[in-house]
């Protein structure tokens, strides 16, 4: 011991953002998509007016989350002076509108206005995600799952116009039965609930009312199972962006307040329609090619996005692994893992109370958080093999100590870790530098920054993924919270900080990345060896291979 | 960027967002009828006559049967389709057999057709034919109807209210 006071890492927040454009990504599919490539561009772009953590772009899920909810507040409000009669709808309506166009009125526009926003996200959350290709794998079920909530957004929505019971409404209603009417078992009789004011009953109204809040019961819990293989579903937006976006709305509200046309009068048919196109967009295509058209190309798009899973298949890296004899139960990759790929269940050794993890192996991303959360993934258990409790095939705890010992022994006293999602580490590598990158920076243990330190390292520089742009979804958080201390594994107080640096690099900050290392280097330079801690046993000798 | 400038362009972004939802939610217009057009429905939900006739059960038939359904009289369970004969102005406009509903083909037949034609005056010559067995049509119905640009023209066939209703 003898590095002087601890002084707190040098967490760099972010290196500054660069335009992405043109600059090739390191790797996975945004390199290859050029889908992607402009996805990622638009995101980086609204990265400087937002930051990332209230970037609409990178939080559409949480969006279509906070939209539904303000949908279903004003719903309630405006249900509370609703009549659900032929003759009192059109009334309560007007009177909710004018009378009290301060609430009621803004209650009504941001009810219209939310449910266009919830469509909207969902629709670019769901380009946003087949752009980066996030449908395949161990993501299928989050991808298919989410294709429901397209159909019950658009019933109820749909059902919600007809409420009005205003000539939009007979519009929508007459053009609904008539596009449902072609279908095999409803039958040319639907329409004629809507064509004859003594078809039109109060009942018929409170049916309606069912329907338009029955069907978001079920969109609730659609939304529910798309989550469930997450964890820590991030299912409300950063703050500033949650009531920018209210505020937006409500702003919208009060200068174009949401009105209703004339009474229905089922004598005449609206010649032009002031149509919600988010919404109704099937009834002008049915009026303009045919209700059977219009059926098959929505099936057909259903059926197309539920099956891209299959149809677009990518190779699968090897999941983690449990070894029995050395998971000692902590939980630790349970909590950890961003995927809920992680159980416990009883150990097969029949101890009372202990338990062991279990990878669900359809769920795992294969990203190793699991195994740099393990505590025994430590380089500093002796014996000749070290096997820890969970580990990956492609890329074990025990290669990883190998090569780091290589490394050190062929001289390289700077050791950068990196993430395969994120900027290209392999560019710093030199006489004096080595330089890895992982499925996802977690799975480095903070142990082997340590072990690094200890083994002849003069420093040991993390390049970690700025947070909001993480691969699987809080691997990054994890390892800055590992080596800050606040999340098991932590790294061991004695680590002399100074020597210890984290930045945040995304692929596209190739440049800021080689003068941050640069800097780095030159400060551990100053600094020079490392005052020995303790003795590490190396395994290896200076050979080829390092940079492997 | 400084933080006037980021607040500049989160309210222009903010800006964008809302005018996109609040145009889209009613503009364009769809224009469902050209200006000077109404528009024609025909609509009917109508069980047609039996395709045969009734005939009475021999007593030796009646006796094979089991004691609950023995019913003098045995008709055939499948109705008529439903044929629709509509002229504009003398020209033909729909001439339509819609089959009875149900696989025994024993339910009502429905039909439901809509056609945008130009306002103004119009003779409108409706029939319907329920029975397979009679010739020609069981209902006719004829009548003059001035129609406002929008206005809907409904042909119904409701047998207790004497059959072809043009309103």
């Amino acid at each position: 011991m003898g590095s002087g006071p601890r002084a707190p890492f040098r967490m760099e927040a972010s290196i500054p953002l660069r335009p992405a454009l043109g600059v090739p990504a390191a790797g996975g599919t945004v390199a290859r998509n050029p889908a992607a490539r402009a996805v990622r561009a638009l995101e980086r772009a609204f990265d400087h007016p937002f930051g990332a953590a209230a970037n609409p772009l990178r939080q559409l899920g949480a969006l279509a989350f906070w939209f539904f909810w303000i949908v279903a507040v004003s719903g309630v409000y405006l249900y509370i002076f609703f009549d659900t009669s032929v003759s009192g709808a059109y009334a309560s309506v007007e009177s909710l509108t004018r009378d009290q166009w301060y609430a009621g009125g803004v209650m009504r526009s941001l009810h219209r206005y939310a449910s266009d926003a919830f469509l909207v996200v969902t629709v670019l959350h769901l380009l946003r995600e087949a752009a980066y290709g996030r449908f395949t794998g161990f993501r299928w079920f989050s991808w298919v799952s989410g294709v429901p909530t397209l159909v019950f957004m658009l019933v109820s929505g749909i059902v919600g116009y007809w409420l009005v019971w205003d000539a939009v409404a007979q519009f929508v209603g007459i053009g609904v039965t008539e596009w449902v009417g072609w279908l095999p078992g409803f039958g040319p009789e639907l329409v004629r609930n809507f064509i004859a004011e003594e078809a039109m009953t109060d009942r018929f109204f409170s049916l309606l009312v069912f329907i338009h809040i029955g069907v978001p019961l079920f969109l609730l819990a659609a939304m529910w199972i798309h989550v469930q293989r997450i964890s820590r579903p991030q299912m409300q937006p950063a703050g500033a962006l949650a009531w920018g976006s209210l505020a937006a709305l409500v702003v919208l509200s009060l200068a174009r307040p949401a009105l209703s046309d004339a009474p229905a009068d089922l004598a005449r048919v609206p010649v032009a329609v002031a149509l919600d196109w988010f919404y109704l967009f099937p009834l002008p295509a049915m009026y303009a090619a045919s209700a059977g058209a219009v059926w098959a190309a929505l099936g057909a798009a259903m059926l197309l996005l539920a099956a891209l899973p299959w149809l677009v298949r990518a190779p699968r890296a090897p999941v983690a692994q449990v070894s029995p004899a050395n998971c000692n139960g902590c939980s630790r990759c349970f909590a950890d893992c961003p995927y809920a790929a992680v159980v416990m269940r009883e150990h097969p050794d029949g101890k009372p109370g202990k338990k062991i993890a279990v990878v669900l192996e359809d769920l795992c991303a294969s990203c190793g958080i699991c195994a740099g959360a393990c505590p025994s993934s430590t380089p500093f258990r002796s014996g000749e093999a070290l096997v820890t409790g969970i580990d990956m095939p492609q890329l074990p705890v025990e290669a990883m100590r190998a090569r780091l010992e290589r490394a050190l022994a062929d001289g390289r006293t700077t050791i950068v870790f990196g993430c395969e999602s994120g900027a290209a580490v392999e560019a710093l590598r030199g006489p004096d530098v080595a330089a890895w990158r992982f499925p996802c920076i977690a799975q480095v243990p903070p142990s082997f920054v340590d072990y690094a330190l200890r083994a002849g390292a003069r420093g040991v520089l993390i390049a970690r993924c700025p947070e909001h742009d993480c691969e699987f979804r809080l691997g990054s958080r994890w390892a800055a919270e590992r080596l800050a201390g606040t999340r098991e594994p932590h790294l061991r107080p004695s680590v002399p900080r100074e020597r210890v640096r984290i930045i945040e690099a995304a692929p596209e900050d190739a440049e800021a990345l080689a003068r941050a290392a640069a800097d780095f280097r030159a400060e551990m330079a100053r600094l020079g060896p490392v005052v020995p801690r303790g003795r590490v046993k190396r395994r290896a000798s200076a050979s080829e291979g390092v940079d492997e | 960027m400084s933080k006037a400038v980021r607040y500049g362009l989160q309210a222009v972004a903010y800006a964008a967002f809302a005018v996109f939802i609040g145009y889209f939610s009613t503009f364009p217009r769809y224009q469902h009828l050209q200006p000077d057009e109404a528009l024609l429905r025909l609509s009917f939900k109508h069980p047609g006559k039996p395709v045969g006739d009734c005939r009475e059960r021999t007593p030796e038939e009646l006796a094979k049967m089991p004691p609950q359904l023995r019913t003098k009289l045995d008709c055939p369970r499948e109705r008529s389709p439903v044929r629709a004969v509509v002229e504009l102005d003398g020209k033909p406009l729909y001439d339509e057999t819609f089959p009875a509903a149900g696989l025994k083909r024993d339910g009502a037949a429905a039909g439901y057709r809509r056609l945008a034609i130009p306002a103004g005056q119009h003779t409108l010559k409706v029939g319907f034919n329920d029975d397979v067995r009679a010739k020609g049509l069981t209902y006719e119905h004829a009548a003059t109807v001035n129609l406002e640009p929008g206005q809907v023209v409904l042909i119904d066939l409701v047998a207790d209210r004497g059959g072809v209703v043009i309103r």
